[in-house]
């Protein structure tokens, strides 16, 4: 049932992106920048952690749960450390895929070329 | 607004129908399916961590590092690019299609060399995501200790 819900969840959310950028002159990178700042936004409203439960990853995969782990680690942080929290939380969480996302991408480009075609 | 006169004017509207009309109806069907089999082997490796002993919030954290290890090894054979062609935001929405925008610009950049060109360019689309991502969760974080204050 998890797998059928992610499906249809991560379907729906990049649906919407596709929309967006067929209907108006959004770029890729547009989108990218909107929908992490949407899931930050919609979780900082308790309105992404439903989404969560109910489609898992459908909802943590795309970029915008990318936003939704932002915010969650910042308000952990506020909770446990109060105004440094706020500084320390966003990248504390998203340590783990920043990392990976910088050190993979680098040694992926060092070790192959593009394709000509 | 840049004054436009009013045979420009007339040109933007004959640019614009003849621009070709994307097939909407394809493309969506085609983002809506490959980003849903996108979270669904995200699924897979999600439920593989949480098998393995991790709770649900735990294993985010690996399943996301899986899922850009995956989105950049595809990215350097060639193989994103492709699916990215047919899938449209069904590849570019996912944490995968942030990998892709990363490893993507650095191995066309490596001509202008290691510094100006790898490791700057591969953040011409992951930096913006970063500084927008980063700059929304610390200020909400700000005003959700504000608000704790009252």
């Amino acid at each position: 049932m998890d797998f059928v819900m992610a499906f249809v969840v991560g379907g729906l959310i990049c649906l919407i992106g596709q929309i967006l950028m067929d209907t108006t002159k959004l770029f890729p990178a547009h989108i990218l920048v909107l929908f992490v700042t949407l899931g930050a936004v919609l979780s900082g409203l308790g309105l992404y952690q439903p989404l969560v439960d109910i489609g898992k990853a459908g909802a943590t995969i795309p970029i915008t749960g990318f936003g939704h782990n932002l915010v969650t680690g910042v308000i952990q942080d506020v909770d446990q450390y109060g105004l440094l929290g706020v500084f320390t939380g966003a990248l504390r969480s998203a340590a783990g895929g920043i990392t990976a996302a910088i050190v993979f991408g680098f040694l992926m480009a060092l070790l192959f070329n593009p394709k000509s075609k | 607004m840049p004054i436009i006169t009013k045979e420009q004017q007339e040109y933007k509207n004959f640019a614009k129908s003849k621009r070709p009309k994307p097939p909407l109806l394809k493309n969506m069907i085609m983002a809506f399916i490959v980003g849903g089999i996108i979270c669904t082997i995200g699924q897979f490796v999600l439920s593989f961590f949480i098998s393995r002993g991790l709770t649900p919030g735990q294993a985010g954290g690996p399943t996301s590092i899986v899922m850009i290890f995956i989105g950049a090894f595809l990215t350097g054979i060639g193989v994103y690019d492709k699916i990215g062609k047919y899938a449209g935001a069904g590849s570019v929405v996912p944490i995968t299609g942030f990998a892709n925008s990363i490893v993507s610009p650095a191995m066309e950049f490596k001509r202008e060399g290691f510094v100006f060109g790898v490791a700057s360019k591969m953040f011409i689309v992951a930096g913006p995501v970063l500084v927008y991502g980063i700059t929304s969760a610390t200020l909400i974080g700000l005003i959700y200790y504000l608000l704790k204050l009252l």
